[in-house]
C-alpha cells in the first residue's frame, strides 16, 4: 500500500536531511493550527506530528504540557483534528502523523480509529506509551490501512534497537537523549554508537527528536541522522505570541531558519 | 502483549527509555525471590523495624454494636510508619539496594506513602525524593514536613489536577532522566509490570497472617475480608492468600466521595472504563473521549482515577467484589471505631469499616468478618477537627 511517507525513504536515499516539526492540535484553536501547519509545509517541514492533546501527556515536558492544557480548553477532540486533516488535505500532500497516547487511540477504537487515518488522511502515529511489544494489540488494524505505527528507541535502548528497528515502518524516532520532551542546551549522547547501530539495523530513515531546538543543533546532529524533529522550540513560539498571526509568522520563521540549517547553508 | 497481565489486564504501557529498566528489575525481582538471603532480609526487617506481625485484633464492641457478624481488624495502623505502605517500601528498597541503585524516588497522595519511602531511604542512607501533589501538600502540610525531616526532598507538582494522579506523572517524567541510577518506588499494585506483581506479593504479607492468626483464634477460614481501595495495594495484600478459597468473599471498597451519581467520587470499577494509563491497562475514570478525569475523595489516598490492574481481573471475572462507601459514610464510620474500640482509622481505612458495618448485621453470628485497617488516623485527625468547625494545631 503506497503511504506519503513513501517520500521520506527517496528524500534519505537522495541524501537530504529531512525536517519534522511538530505542533499540538487546537493549541490555542484548530483554526491557528490550520494557518500554522500550512506555514510549516511551505517553510521547508517534511513531515508535520499533530498532537492530539491528552490530560496527562506523560512523556511531555512543560512546554507540551502546558499547549495541551490549552488545547483541552476548548475540547478538543479527535474528530475535530481529523474533520481539520480532512480540510488541510485540500491543498496539502505532505505527510501527516498523529502524535497520541495510547489510551486516546484505545478508547476510540482501533479498528474505527485506523480506518478514519486512511479516509482523512492520517499516515501514522506516534505512541510514546506503546514500546514495541504492546503495539501488536494495534498493529493488525493499522496494517489493514496502511498507516504505519512510528516506533522510538532511545539510548537506553541497547540490544532492543535491532528487533525495533528491523520492523519500524514510515520513519524510526530516535530519541535523542533520557528524559522527556523539551529544550535542552546540550546532549550528553554518545550518538555515534547509538546511530550506527541505528543504521545497522534498519534501512528506514532514523530522525533524532526530543529537545533539539535550534538551527546550530540541527547543524550539530544532522551528519548522525537522516532528519530531525522539533517540538517544544515551535510550541513555545506559539505560546509567547501575542496574536494568531504573530505565532505563524514566528514559527515560519524557526521552520526556515531549520531548514537552510538542513540544507547546509 | 504477554508479560505480566491478569487477563487483558496489566502490561507495560511506558515510553521506550524506561523499558529497559523494567526489564532489568524483572529479572532482578525474580532473583531476589529464589535468593534466600533476600527474603530472609526482608522478613527480618519486617519483623525488627516495621514490628510485624501486625495484630489481628477482634472487635468485640463493634460486633456487639452492631449486631451480627464477628468482625476483626488487621491491624497494619500498628506498623512503624503507621499504614501497610512499609511492607511495599521495605521490598523494593532491599531490592534497589541489591540492583545498586543509589537514588529513591516516589509519589504519594496523603503522604504515607512518600512517609514510608522516607523513612526507609533514612535507614539505608540513600538518596529519595517525592512527588506529591501541590494541592496535597497544603491538605497534608505535617506529613510533608515529616519527610523533610527524614531527609528527603519534596517537590511540589503545579500540573493537572496537583493531586497523587499528577504527582505518579511527574515522578514517571523524572525517572525517564534518570533511569540509569533511580529506582521509582510505586506505592501501589500500579504501573507497568513487573509493579503490579512485586508491590502486591510484597504486601501478601498481610492477608498470610491474617490465615494463620485466624485459624488460631477461630479455627475456620472468614466469610470476607475486606478492604478499601485506591490503587489497591493494601486489598490485593489481604486479598491474595484467599484468592483460590472460593467460599471466601473478597470485597473492595471504593470510595464514592459524594456520591456514585454525582461527579466527584473516585469509584474507578464502579464508573470507569477500562483504558490505558500509567503503564497498565485497567479500570480508569474518564471521560467520553478518554481524557482521564478528575477524581474526589475526602481521603487523599483513595482519590485515584484508576486501579490496580489485578483488581480489574479480580472485578472482571467476578472473584472479587467492589462495592462503594461515601464520604459521609467513612467519617461515621471513622468516629464509631474510635468511640467503640479506641482505635482511630485512617479516613481510607474507614471506607472498609463502614462497609463491614452496613452488611455486619445480615450477617449470622457464627461469620467471621476481616477488615484491613489499612492505616491509623493521626494524619486525619486536623482535617476532621477542622471539617467539624475546630480549630486545631498540627
Ligand atoms: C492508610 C491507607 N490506606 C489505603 C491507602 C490506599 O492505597 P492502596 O489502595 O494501595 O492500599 C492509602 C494510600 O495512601 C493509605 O494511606
Amino acid at each position: 500500500m503506497v503511504n506519503r511517507m513513501d517520500i521520506l525513504q527517496r528524500k534519505k536515499e537522495s541524501g537530504q536531511k529531512a525536517l519534522v516539526t511538530f505542533i499540538t492540535a487546537g493549541d490555542p484553536t484548530l483554526e491557528a493550527t490550520y494557518e500554522l501547519v500550512h506555514a510549516m509545509a511551505q517553510s521547508g517541514a517534511d513531515l508535520i506530528e499533530l498532537g492530539i492533546p491528552f490530560s496527562d501527556p506523560v512523556a511531555e515536558g512543560p512546554v507540551i504540557q502546558r499547549a495541551n492544557v490549552r488545547a483541552l480548553k476548548h475540547n478538543i477532540s479527535i474528530d475535530m483534528v481529523f474533520d481539520l486533516v480532512a480540510r488541510l488535505r485540500v491543498n496539502l500532500e505532505i505527510p501527516l502523523v498523529f502524535l497520541m497516547y495510547a489510551n486516546s487511540l484505545f478508547h476510540y477504537g482501533a479498528e474505527a480509529f485506523f480506518k478514519k487515518c486512511r479516509q482523512y488522511g492520517v499516515d501514522g502515529v506516534i505512541l510514546p506509551d506503546l514500546p514495541y511489544e504492546e503495539q501488536q494489540e494495534f498493529l493488525p488494524y493499522a496494517e489493514k490501512e496502511g498507516i504505519a505505527i512510528i516506533s522510538l528507541v532511545s539510548p537506553l535502548s541497547g540490544s532492543r534497537i535491532g528487533p525495533i528497528a528491523a520492523h519500524a515502518k514510515g520513519f524510526l524516532y530516535c530519541v535523542s537523549s533520557l528524559g522527556v520532551t523539551g529544550i535542552r542546551t546540550g546532549f550528553d549522547t554518545d550518538f555515534e554508537s547509538f546511530m550506527k547501530e541505528v543504521g545497522n539495523s534498519t534501512h528506514i530513515p532514523a530522525y533524532l527528536g526530543f529537545g533539539i531546538a535550534t538551527p546550530e543543533q540541527a547543524r550539530q546532529l544532522m551528519d548522525y541522522c537522516d532528519g530531525i524533529i522539533v517540538g517544544s522550540a515551535l510550541v513555545k513560539q506559539i505560546e509567547e505570541s501575542r496574536t494568531i498571526d504573530e505565532a505563524v509568522e514566528s514559527v515560519a520563521h524557526l521552520t526556515r531558519s531549520l531548514r537552510r540549517a538542513l540544507d547546509g547553508e | 502483549m504477554n508479560t505480566g497481565r491478569f487477563g487483558e489486564f496489566g502490561g507495560q504501557y511506558i515510553p521506550e527509555t524506561l523499558m529497559p529498566v523494567l526489564k532489568e528489575l524483572e529479572q532482578e525481582y525474580q532473583a531476589a525471590l529464589n535468593d534466600k538471603s533476600f527474603i530472609d532480609e526482608l522478613n527480618t526487617l519486617f519483623r525488627e523495624y516495621a514490628g510485624r506481625p501486625s495484630l489481628l485484633y477482634e472487635a468485640k464492641n463493634l460486633t456487639r454494636q452492631l449486631g451480627g457478624a464477628r468482625i476483626f481488624l488487621k491491624r497494619e495502623d500498628l506498623n512503624h510508619t503507621g499504614s501497610h505502605k512499609i511492607n511495599n517500601v521495605l521490598g523494593q528498597v532491599l531490592l534497589a539496594r541489591r540492583m545498586g541503585k543509589k537514588r529513591l524516588i516516589a509519589e504519594t497522595g496523603a503522604g504515607q506513602h512518600g512517609v514510608a519511602t522516607a523513612t526507609v531511604a533514612a535507614l539505608f542512607g540513600m538518596d529519595c525524593e517525592i512527588f506529591m501533589g501541590s494541592e496535597d501538600t497544603r491538605r497534608q502540610a505535617l506529613n510533608v514536613f515529616r519527610m523533610e525531616l527524614l531527609g528527603a526532598r519534596v517537590t511540589p507538582v503545579d500540573s493537572g489536577t496537583c493531586t497523587l494522579k499528577d504527582a505518579i506523572n511527574e515522578a514517571f517524567r523524572q525517572w525517564t532522566f534518570r533511569a540509569m541510577d533511580t529506582f521509582y518506588v510505586i506505592g501501589s499494585v500500579m504501573g507497568p509490570h513487573p509493579y503490579p506483581t512485586m508491590v502486591r506479593d510484597f504486601q501478601s504479607v498481610i492477608g498470610q497472617e491474617v490465615k494463620a492468626q485466624l485459624m488460631d483464634l477461630t479455627g475456620c477460614l472468614p466469610h470476607a475480608v475486606i478492604a478499601c481501595i485506591g490503587g489497591g495495594s493494601n486489598a490485593m495484600g489481604i486479598f491474595h492468600p484467599f484468592i483460590p478459597h472460593q467460599d471466601v468473599a473478597l470485597i473492595g471498597v471504593e470510595a464514592a466521595g459524594k456520591g456514585l451519581n454525582t461527579s466527584q467520587h473516585a469509584a474507578a470499577l464502579a464508573r470507569g472504563q477500562v483504558g490505558i494509563f500509567h503503564g497498565m491497562k485497567s479500570y480508569f475514570v474518564q471521560d467520553e473521549e478518554g481524557q482521564i478525569a478528575p477524581v474526589y475523595s475526602v481521603s487523599a489516598g483513595l482519590d485515584y482515577p484508576g486501579v490496580g490492574p489485578e483488581h480489574s481481573y479480580l472485578y472482571q471475572s467476578g472473584r472479587g467484589q467492589y462495592v462503594s462507601v461515601t464520604d459521609h459514610e467513612a467519617l461515621e464510620a471513622f468516629e464509631l471505631l474510635a468511640r467503640t474500640e479506641g482505635i482511630i482509622p485512617a479516613v481510607e481505612s474507614a471506607h472498609a469499616v463502614a462497609y463491614a458495618a452496613k452488611i455486619a448485621p445480615t450477617l449470622s453470628r457464627d461469620k467471621v468478618l476481616v477488615v484491613n485497617l489499612s492505616g491509623r488516623g493521626d494524619k486525619d485527625v486536623g482535617f476532621i477537627a477542622q471539617m467539624k468547625g475546630r480549630a486545631v494545631h498540627g
